[in-house]
């Protein structure tokens, strides 16, 4: 198991919450490097490694930098920290554990893209994350590594934490850009994307924490070194969690590419009293669940594009065999209602849909049908919304109702009888 | 005209502390617009006044020359801004698929056994507030739970059960709160319509 520790650096047992630690172990080596290297430099870096969004889309970093336009509008760097997607925990690491990573990426990303305010935007619910980023970014200032010329190199950047109040919506980036402007989080119609009309209607870029953690690591190994870690197209390591019915549960870094199999059961420990797997979700709950006869493939963008789900934020739920489908359904369900903004009314009315035929189901109060009704009402969100949170709410009840069809025929006999 | 009416709707009992407007106004400094620090004011004003009262809202509203509106559906849209008085502890559950793999119904059924509410009441002394939480993203430690500013992982039924009987402890002698954890007791007493829904009309 070919574990790594570039990004994840618990097994030190250093308290990197603190500046002079940081330093010490390597930190902000790469400012010199970034200064030499230049902006393009830097984007060139980043191009070479292939690093694609870790917030769970997947887009190339480096081409997203690029889209920026050149006119002299004040430009914005937002990092998206606003981890709630339900199965996720890996940017909590750097905000509570190695909080300067993150912070290192943003000067690094920032240079690069010649952005000089950064708002990281942080869930409301990480009390513990908000202190320790606030707690850090007070360090940098006080040490000059933030502010007006640091370092003496000339290059000015204010950072500020901008915390949400308990929305999941606000993970989607236009969501998240409406919030930090002081209003309800609604996405917004795109294009015009943000790298044109971001935060204040000016050209913003939007990094998850993960990627701008890596940014560092990219530089000191160089892009290429970075790609060849993980497999064509979905370069360099991950973090990836696994939780669920697993022995082990826990945060671990692997290359991209590496079997879920492998992940589950040489990371995770393998099932709960060694029961077999029902299924899996891949990378939090908007992915499409996995049967256990799919986990071989490659965990990576592409190996789960391939068998029609997606990497994800790459935290891996494992749900064991005998468990109740029909409750998990429903638990994702009221999720994706609660939290619909309730701008388009595909995704408002049709997550209630959605919710109130599962609980239906697991009252006993509906037969085989409403399967067929289930996915019915996916159809109906799917592809018709403004953002992705309408594919986040029908695509895994879709994958349930089409792949576990028969355990869940077997779970609607089995309420019948009782 | 508009902004004169709510400076005046403000005056009507309800001012920041000195220490609050110095903080709003480091805040104000962040961003271009005046709007962009609305929610981290409504954070401090939910810290300060407990939870985020009709009257509160108009004194947001004029502090940062926003309408009233504006300022509504901002706070109406995010559901850790308090619209109504909670409790002195608030116990949130994830229930959501991680949690609820490891157990976190037994929990619920546990915290309703022991405070006599159901998730979403408050109880009659305003002591407790109990909800049901999505995901707070520490799956690898489920079940997960929240009380106020406090995460508490992997935790069981027993454990669970001790927690909430120090707090009802703990609760007794310190009485109910005003709905936030920290906020200015002495100056802001308890609110008698706890557990109420305001009317913003």
């Amino acid at each position: 198991m070919p574990e790594h520790r570039l990004l994840l650096r618990t097994h030190l047992g250093v308290d990197f919450t603190k500046l002079d630690n940081y330093l010490k172990h390597g930190g902000f080596k790469m400012w010199p490097r970034a200064l030499e290297l230049g902006p393009a430099g830097v984007i060139a870096q980043v191009k070479a490694s292939g690093l694609r969004g870790r917030g769970g889309a997947g887009f190339p970093t480096g081409t997203k930098w690029g889209f920026l336009p050149k006119d002299e509008r004040p430009r914005y760097l937002v990092v998206n920290a606003d981890e709630g997607e339900p199965g996720t925990f890996k940017d909590r690491y750097f905000l509570e554990e190695d909080p300067f990573r993150q912070l290192e990426g943003i000067l690094l990303s920032a240079y690069a893209t010649n952005a000089h305010i950064c708002y990281i935007y942080i869930r409301g619910e990480y009390w513990n994350s908000k202190d320790v980023t606030e707690d850090a970014i007070a360090q940098l200032y006080s040490a000059g590594w933030l502010g007006k010329n640091i370092q003496g190199s000339g290059f000015d950047l204010e950072v500020y934490m901008h915390t949400g109040a308990g929305a999941y919506i606000c993970g989607e980036e236009t969501a998240l850009i409406e919030s930090i402007e002081g209003k309800p989080g609604m996405p917004r119609l795109k294009p015009p994307f943000p790298a044109n009309w971001g935060v204040f209607g000016m050209p913003t870029v939007v990094n998850n924490t993960e990627t701008l953690a890596a940014v560092p690591v990219i530089l000191e190994m160089g892009g290429k070194a970075w790609a060849d870690l993980g497999t064509p197209n979905n370069g360099g390591t991950k973090l990836v969690g696994v939780a669920g019915h697993v022995n082990k549960p826990g945060l671990f870094e692997v290359p991209m590419g590496t079997p879920i199999r492998e992940i589950i059961y040489d990371l995770g420990g393998g099932v709960l009293g060694g029961a077999d797997i029902l299924a899996i979700i891949p990378g939090g709950s908007s992915c499409p669940f996995l049967t256990k006869d799919e986990i071989d493939i490659p965990f990576d963008f592409d190996g789960l594009k391939n068998v029609g789900s997606m990497l994800g934020t790459a935290c891996i739920t494992v749900i064991a065999e005998g468990s109740d489908l029909i409750k998990v359904m429903g638990r994702v369900a009221k999720f994706y209602q609660h939290e619909s903004c309730g701008q388009c009314t595909p995704c408002r009315q049709g997550t209630g849909w959605l919710h109130a035929i599962v609980e239906k189901l697991d009252a006993g109060a509906a037969d085989e049908q409403a399967i067929d009704l289930l996915i019915d009402a996916c159809n109906g969100i799917d592809g018709n919304t403004i953002c992705a949170h309408g594919e986040a709410a029908a695509w895994p009840i879709r994958s349930i109702c089409e792949k576990f069809r028969p355990q869940l025929e077997a779970e609607i006999r089995a309420r019948a009888a009782a | 005209m508009r902004e004169a009416k709510m400076a005046d709707s403000s005056a009507n009992g309800l001012a920041f502390s000195p220490q609050t407007k110095a903080r709003i106004a480091e805040l104000l400094t962040r961003y271009p617009r005046k709007q962009g620090a609305l929610i981290p004011v409504l954070w401090l004003a939910q810290e300060e006044f407990g939870w985020l009262k009709p009257a509160v809202l108009e004194l947001v509203a004029a502090e940062l020359q926003l309408s009233k509106a504006s300022v509504l559906a901002t706070a109406m849209f995010y559901t850790m801004l308090y619209k109504r008085p909670h409790g002195r502890f608030h116990v949130q559950i994830c229930t959501n698929v991680a949690c609820y793999l490891r157990g976190s119904d037994d929990l619920v059924a546990t915290a309703v056994e022991v405070l006599g509410i159901n998730p979403g009441e408050t109880s009659e002394d305003g002591l407790f507030t109990l909800q049901q939480v999505q995901c707070l993203c520490a799956c690898e430690r489920a079940p997960t739970l929240q009380v106020n500013k406090t995460d508490y992982f992997d935790v069981t039924p027993n454990q669970f059960r001790a927690l909430l009987e120090q707090l009802q402890t703990d609760g007794l002698r310190l009485g109910p709160s005003i709905g936030w954890p920290g906020a200015d007791e002495s100056t802001n007493p308890p609110d008698a319509s706890t557990g109420t829904e305001a009317s913003y009309a």
